[in-house]
């Protein structure tokens, strides 16, 4: 018998039009755990590095976290991955929602996509019966659209429906997959969807999911919605409003955006409005939302609110969430009234709301720099809103320069030429980033953005501050129950950290500290995102209701794979390393682990390579970032020591 | 002629204002309901759905009532802050006309018993894990007529009757006494 899992993956290949459903081999959740941990052993197994993102032979997996379908809070995240076409690299964006449990219940642990098909399809998975059918009459509809077209053809209002809209239909680099109140955003799985040519995946589940240790579960489960009812009653002080609270993050309930609007950057991660804010501001904003705004809702399993359902007059309603109520408004250095607007119209197109608006901002600075010229935009509106209606309708569609700019600011500087390479400025591994630029380096972040193979920062950061608090009486309040901690020396890293003098940044946390500090921090997400856990809850959250000492507990009972603290330690280094070993195989170095330039206005060479190196070491990774034979071995990972000597990427064993 | 008698009627109140539509309220309820106790989870067994359409801003909890074997003669809608609801989106009733609070193994009515159980619960599950208080716990005393109950398995049966008609509930029993006797 199986626990929290079903033991089946379905094998879809696309090419032939067959359907499989395959028994996997409990061994491996065992070693990679459930969710990006398979999914990573899978798409090591059976993508070659030689891959192409948009050839049949990338495979396109969905899987759910381990956890998801228990009654466990908050688990109900997908982890889709693939080979991105942007960074050629490993993505693995997530989505929440209700689509991971639905899957489960209907007896699937993954959906695994391969081939492709010659017309486009979309699948129905309703408990055994699954079918491909055809999709041509939703060729072109909205992604939020389709998921409505395809329960109303089915009959099945209960169905959850992931789908994309044009952009994924046209490969834009950026497309997303979305479903109901969520969407898998990052690195552009929308457009490998795409080229598979399925236009949506829906799912119906009435079957059981069962659980090793029914009571011992059930009293985790109870004791994390206590804890959540306590934190959402008891905010963290001293910190900005979306960190204070649970949630992934609360940006649809905050109405001060104060922070948001005055540090981050506006317009192509340009400009920084530091008086921005004002009472008029708060209050024009605070209309739009309360008039636009119908409902908080939630995904899966979840008491917290982080999604709301937006209707504007005259537009169809759309569900939205985090931090895409910024990203719009604040490229077009416009108002949230427009920000709403153009998000409608970009979450029926599905595309990212990070890379999608600095794309266009990036495409009218190269205008004003006269890079791009009135020839290369041919009867683009005067009005600057306007403008980015007309780009975003051009990108979807690869329209004349929307073809190049579909493909995200680095390959499109690389198309443009003349210079157009600089205003490509805040891209991680060519894939665009948060729009933030600062004064000091902080050696923490700087870890993180470089090694971060999810190649964003909010899914990298959380359980430790991001800047140090201004009195050791603070502090003292803020460690006293800070319980989450792996080990005591966390806190007094933290106590240490002053704002000036000797204990500051750069040079404070020191190197060892925080090699420390981005491991764990790294390691909750990765655990998060092998069990299904959304990040809202647990690992990008200071003080978080799942952790590193409930966790193997949740394992334990819920699944029945007897863990501890140091062995899912070991599993998450297992899978995080599998990840790494991907992209090496696929050419990542050193090279390619920087922040962007300008991201901190004062920078540390020396102090950055040493980190770089001590982290590397840390890790068990050579000097170029690659993991060696000794820590491979440790893992229990010799195929890819075989596999790295072959290719020559580490040298024959001495 | 029944008695009438002061009894306490526990209920739970909906507020759909309050609902965020996460579904635990289906979660703790199949979860619950499993046997053993908490051994595995499925919504579709819940004795509590909720009815949503999160386009239209729908949300319903509704917690399983009464069986009934015929369905309603026509139905009205009911507009309500403009939106648009179907009558069954509030009725209770497990009845022929939709797939709500039956197991999905056998077809069986299912009822809400309020997380019946010993010791007693302070508030049946769904409410104690829905934070957003879409749902309350209420009991409040109701003069109500006494009527003889019938029997959980006359229940049953009666149910299997609706479904399959009395000549085939009769034939498999006739069939299983044999065999389980022989």
């Amino acid at each position: 018998m199986r626990y929290a899992e079903t033991g089946f993956n379905l094998e879809i290949d696309l090419s032939r039009g067959s359907i499989e459903k395959v028994e996997t081999a409990p061994q491996l959740t065992e070693f990679y755990l459930g969710g990006l941990g398979t999914n990573a052993k899978i798409l090591w197994d059976r993508v070659p590095p030689e891959t192409d993102p948009f050839s049949p032979d990338n495979l396109l997996i969905f899987g759910t976290g381990l956890l998801c379908g228990t009654p466990a809070p908050g688990c109900n995240r997908t982890i889709v991955t693939t080979i991105s076409p942007q960074t050629q690299l490993m993505a693995f964006s997530m989505m929440g929602g209700f689509w991971a449990p639905e899957l489960k219940y209907a007896g699937y642990d993954k959906v695994i996509l391969r081939g492709k098909s010659p017309n486009l399809v979309y699948l129905w998975i309703n408990n055994d019966q699954v079918e491909i059918r055809d999709a041509s009459h939703l060729q072109g509809k909205g992604a939020v659209e389709t998921q409505e077209l395809i329960r109303q053809e089915l009959k099945e209002p209960k169905a959850q429906v992931a789908a994309i809209g044009l952009a994924g239909e046209n490969r834009v680099f950026f497309a997303s997959i979305e479903q109901g109140r969520s969407s898998a955003s990052r690195q552009g799985l929308g457009a490998v969807m795409g080229a598979k040519g399925v236009k949506a995946i829906a799912v119906r589940g009435t079957k059981d999911i069962h659980v090793a240790q029914p009571v011992e579960f059930m009293e985790l489960c109870n004791e994390v919605l206590s804890y959540i009812k306590f934190r959402e009653e008891n905010y963290i002080p001293g910190v900005i409003p979306i960190l204070a609270r649970l949630g992934s993050p609360q940006e649809m309930a905050v109405h001060d955006e104060q922070w948001h609007t005055e540090n981050f950057m506006w317009g192509n991660s340009r400009h920084r409005r530091r008086d921005y804010w004002n009472e008029e501001i708060a209050k024009a904003w605070m209309e739009t939302m309360e008039s636009m705004r119908t409902r908080l809702i939630s995904c899966y399993n979840c008491p917290l609110k982080c999604g709301a359902t937006i209707s504007i007059p005259g537009l169809p309603t759309y569900m939205m969430k985090c931090f895409s109520k910024l990203t719009y408004t604040m490229a077009a250095m416009s108002d949230l009234d427009f920000g709403f607007k153009i998000a409608q119209r970009a979450t029926e197109y599905g595309v990212d709301g990070y890379s999608t608006p600095q794309v266009m901002a990036f495409a009218l600075e190269l205008y004003e720099a006269g890079i791009l010229t009135d020839q290369d935009l041919p009867g683009m509106p005067s009005e600057n809103e306007e403008r980015f209606y007309w780009l975003l309708d051009r990108i979807v569609r690869r329209e004349g320069i929307g073809d190049v700019l579909a493909n995200g600011t680095h390959w499109a500087a690389q198309q443009i030429g003349k210079g157009a390479e600089a205003y490509a400025h805040n891209n991680i591994k060519k894939h665009e980033q948060l729009p933030l630029k600062l004064g000091m380096l902080n050696p923490i972040y700087f870890l993180m953005y470089c090694t971060g193979e999810k190649i964003n920062i909010t899914q990298i950061e959380g359980q430790f501050p991001q800047a140090p608090f201004p009195t050791r009486e603070e502090r003292e309040a803020f460690v006293k129950e800070w319980f989450q901690v792996p080990d005591e020396r966390f806190k007094q890293y933290f106590l240490d950290w002053e704002l000036r003098g000797e204990n500051s940044m750069p040079f404070y946390p020191t190197v060892e500290m925080c090699c420390d500090i981005v491991d764990w921090q790294e390691r909750m997400h990765y655990i998060d995102d092998a069990l299904g856990m959304c990040a809202g809850l647990s690992s990008f959250h200071l003080k978080p209701p799942y952790h590193i000492h409930n966790y193997p507990k949740f394992i334990s009972s819920g699944a029945g794979i007897d863990m501890d603290e140091a062995k899912l330690t070991q599993a998450a280094k297992r899978y995080r390393t599998l990840v790494r070993a991907i992209n090496i195989r696929r050419g990542l170095r050193r090279a390619d682990e920087k922040p962007p330039e300008d991201h901190w206005k004062k920078r540390f060479p020396e102090l950055e390579a040493k980190l770089l190196d001590e982290y590397y070491k840390f890790k068990g990774w050579n000097n170029e970032g690659i993991p060696t034979q000794e820590s491979l071995h440790e893992l229990g990972l010799d195929y890819i020591s075989e596999d790295f000597i072959q290719r020559g990427i580490l040298p024959e064993k001495e | 002629m029944a008695e009438r008698k002061k009894k306490l009627v526990k209920t739970i109140k909906v507020d759909v204002d309050k609902c965020n539509g996460c579904r635990a309220c289906e979660v703790i309820c199949s979860a619950f309901h499993a046997a053993p106790k908490y051994s595995g989870n499925n919504p579709a067994r819940s004795r509590i759905r909720v009815i949503r359409e999160p386009l239209k801003d729908i949300y319903v909890p509704v917690y399983a009532g009464e069986y009934t074997a015929a369905e309603c003669m026509g139905r009205d809608k009911y507009v309500i802050d403009g939106k648009e609801y179907d009558e069954c989106g509030f009725c209770r009733a497990s009845c022929p006309s939709r797939d709500l609070f039956k197991e999905p193994d056998s077809g069986l009515p299912l009822k809400c018993d309020m997380c019946e159980s010993d010791p007693t619960l302070e508030k049946p599950l769904c409410v104690q894990w829905c934070l957003n208080d879409a749902l309350v716990y209420e009991e409040r005393e109701e003069e109500v007529e006494e009527e003889e109950k019938p029997e959980d398995v006359e229940i049953g049966l009666e149910s299997l009757v609706d479904k399959y008609g009395l000549e085939k509930v009769m034939d498999s029993f006739a069939r299983m006494s044999k065999s389980k006797k022989g």
